[in-house]
């Protein structure tokens, strides 16, 4: 154990989505220790679990398999630890298929670590509180299932045992970068100052090119370079928890003290405490400087107690969202689009009986800010878009039809017609006392 | 004298989101125009401005050696992202929302 040396992580991955490139260039030129790649999000996890449901050995992130036949070869090779929550509600079955592709490219010995116990499904009832304030029976949808934030704890047997991937299920974002830390620091699960500090790290990290310039970029306001070819984040980080943030040479976007500023704020509310399953880390006094191009320094993150139970997704069936739209261009487009909109509202009432709540908005004139805010009253480059909640795919269907019914009973001019039904599921949130929650930790030999 | 600008000319965000509640951090490029963002740029006035959307309470947090406010506006996501109707479900936009709000500065001039 390097008790004074800095340990260099990377993100290759911010959401589930997130580009791949990236990842394969951080691991053969960023030097690293270990690449976190974060997939996991409330949505995410939700259909994983219905995945699995239908098919027991599916549940685990779709682009595991991508991930893992670009980045293990060079991952195994240069020693760069993988840690993951591409496990997902699968982790086991993410971790044999991990093991079988590192078999396959030849990765011979390769060890994968995963990590269960998140699933809480069995520890909640129909009594169970919700902090929106009703209990999971009172919500009066199907229950899907029920999942903790684990904390940097549960991934410690994991790093103890040496393998070079760990997969887990739904762990707090930044407890994925402080485990390693903690690990390889030696930190004590209780020094609240250094794991405010790891949380700071892992809480700027965990969305990758949110920290190096992506949902960033404003034109001639905030200018970022090659968007197309965005480097993803490296902090090398002190065993004080204070850290450098950067990004490889010869890589797109920018890092500096505006996009690690926005990023500290990201998804957090009271900046002097923010709460994980570690710490409730303290934001508020955070030093952040440029000391270079594309480097900067972060540092000045205080802690205090972790909270004293565990949050819960608790994760319902949503029915289906049912989207239409149909577009119109030209003199009179808006008043054209806010009539076929009219037509679309008064036939779902009167012709179908629906009185679910019908979104409508004319893109390019009000859409997304359409409650607070209507930005032309003459466009005339438009799109129509319906939306409604289902509860089955023939109500949903019903919305599809009226939208396609207006190229032929509608408006002058209308083109386009497209439309879709998703599956959803709603979530709400839980608390569940530390004890409920067993951790288990596997390891598999390629 | 006193000029009229959008809070874009001289300020930065960025949203997030967590179940139906919003939050936006706003910083100033200037720290010359942080009191006038301060006075101006409030929850009550957010609440004034954008209630049709923005339908809950408003806190303000202030980060003074950041040149930057935390915005965190509860309700103000219409359902939150797996409930929406809206296409934005995550408010991602709701930064370029505040941003084209007006703020007056006193002219150097």
């Amino acid at each position: 154990m390097q008790r004074n040396g800095v340990y260099r992580i990377g993100t290759g991955a911010g959401f589930s989505a997130d580009r791949l490139d990236p990842a394969v260039d951080l691991v053969a030129r960023g030097n690293l220790d270990a690449i976190v790649f974060e997939c996991l999000g409330e949505r995410t996890l939700a259909f994983a679990y219905r995945d699995r449901a239908a098919d027991p050995a599916r549940g685990y992130t779709p682009l595991l398999e991508r991930r893992m036949r670009a980045i293990l070869p060079a991952a195994f090779e240069r020693g760069v630890r993988v840690i993951t929550n591409m496990g997902a509600a699968n982790a086991p079955r993410a971790a044999a298929l991990t093991r079988d592709i590192a078999r396959d490219i030849g990765l011979r010995g390769l060890r994968v670590a995963y990590v269960e116990g998140d699933d809480v499904s069995d520890c909640v009832d129909a009594q169970t509180p919700l902090w929106e304030g009703t209990t999971i029976g009172g919500v009066g949808r199907s229950f899907i299932g029920a999942h903790a934030y684990l904390g940097a704890e549960a991934l410690m047997p994991a790093l103890e045992s040496k393998a070079e991937v760990i997969i887990t299920g739904r762990v707090a974002d930044p407890s994925l970068f402080v485990a390693p830390l903690r690990h390889h620091f030696g930190w004590s699960g209780e020094d609240w100052e250094v794991l405010g500090a790891g949380t700071l790290v892992g809480h700027l990290m965990e969305c990758a090119g949110q920290l190096t310039g992506g949902y960033f970029a404003d034109p001639g306001y905030k200018d970022v370079a090659d968007l197309a070819h965005l480097g993803f984040p490296i902090a090398e980080v002190r065993a004080d928890g204070s850290a450098f943030i950067g990004k490889l040479e010869a890589t797109g976007g920018v890092v500096d003290a505006r996009t690690v500023r926005e990023q500290l704020l990201y998804e957090v509310h009271d900046p002097s405490c923010y709460r994980t399953p570690d710490v409730s880390a303290d934001f508020s006094r955070v030093r952040i400087d440029t000391v270079a191009p594309d480097r900067v320094s972060v540092a000045g993150a205080g802690g205090a107690p972790a909270p004293e139970s565990y949050k819960l997704t608790v994760a319902f069936d949503g029915g289906y969202l049912a989207e239409a739209g149909i577009s119109y261009a030209g003199p009179g487009a808006q008043r054209r689009a806010e009539l076929a909109g009219r037509i679309v509202d008064e036939r779902m009432r009167m012709v179908h009986g629906s009185n679910a709540p019908l979104r409508i908005d004319v893109i390019g004139a009000a859409s997304l800010h359409a409650t607070a805010r209507r930005y032309h009253d003459d466009a005339e480059d438009v799109r129509l878009r319906c939306a409604q909640r289902a509860s089955s795919t023939g109500e949903a269907e019903l919305l599809l039809w009226e939208v396609e019914s207006l190229l032929c009973c509608g408006p002058a001019g209308g083109g386009g017609y497209r439309g879709s039904i998703t599956p959803s599921v709603i979530t709400y949130s839980a608390s569940l006392p530390r004890d409920r929650v067993t951790v288990r930790t596997e390891v598999l030999e390629a | 004298m006193s000029r009229t600008v959008a809070l874009r000319e001289i300020a930065h965000a960025r949203a997030g989101d967590k179940g139906n509640c919003s939050n936006v951090c706003v910083f100033v490029y200037d720290p010359a125009h942080y009191a006038a963002v301060a006075a101006q740029l409030t929850g009550a006035r957010l609440e004034q401005d954008l209630g049709a959307l923005l339908r809950g309470s408003i806190t303000r947090y202030e980060l003074p050696e950041h040149n930057g406010f935390n915005f965190v506006m509860s309700n103000a996501l219409e359902g939150g992202v797996n409930e929406s109707l809206n296409l934005d479900g995550h408010g991602k936009s709701w930064s370029s929302l505040i941003l084209g709000l007006d703020v007056e500065l006193e002219d150097p001039g």
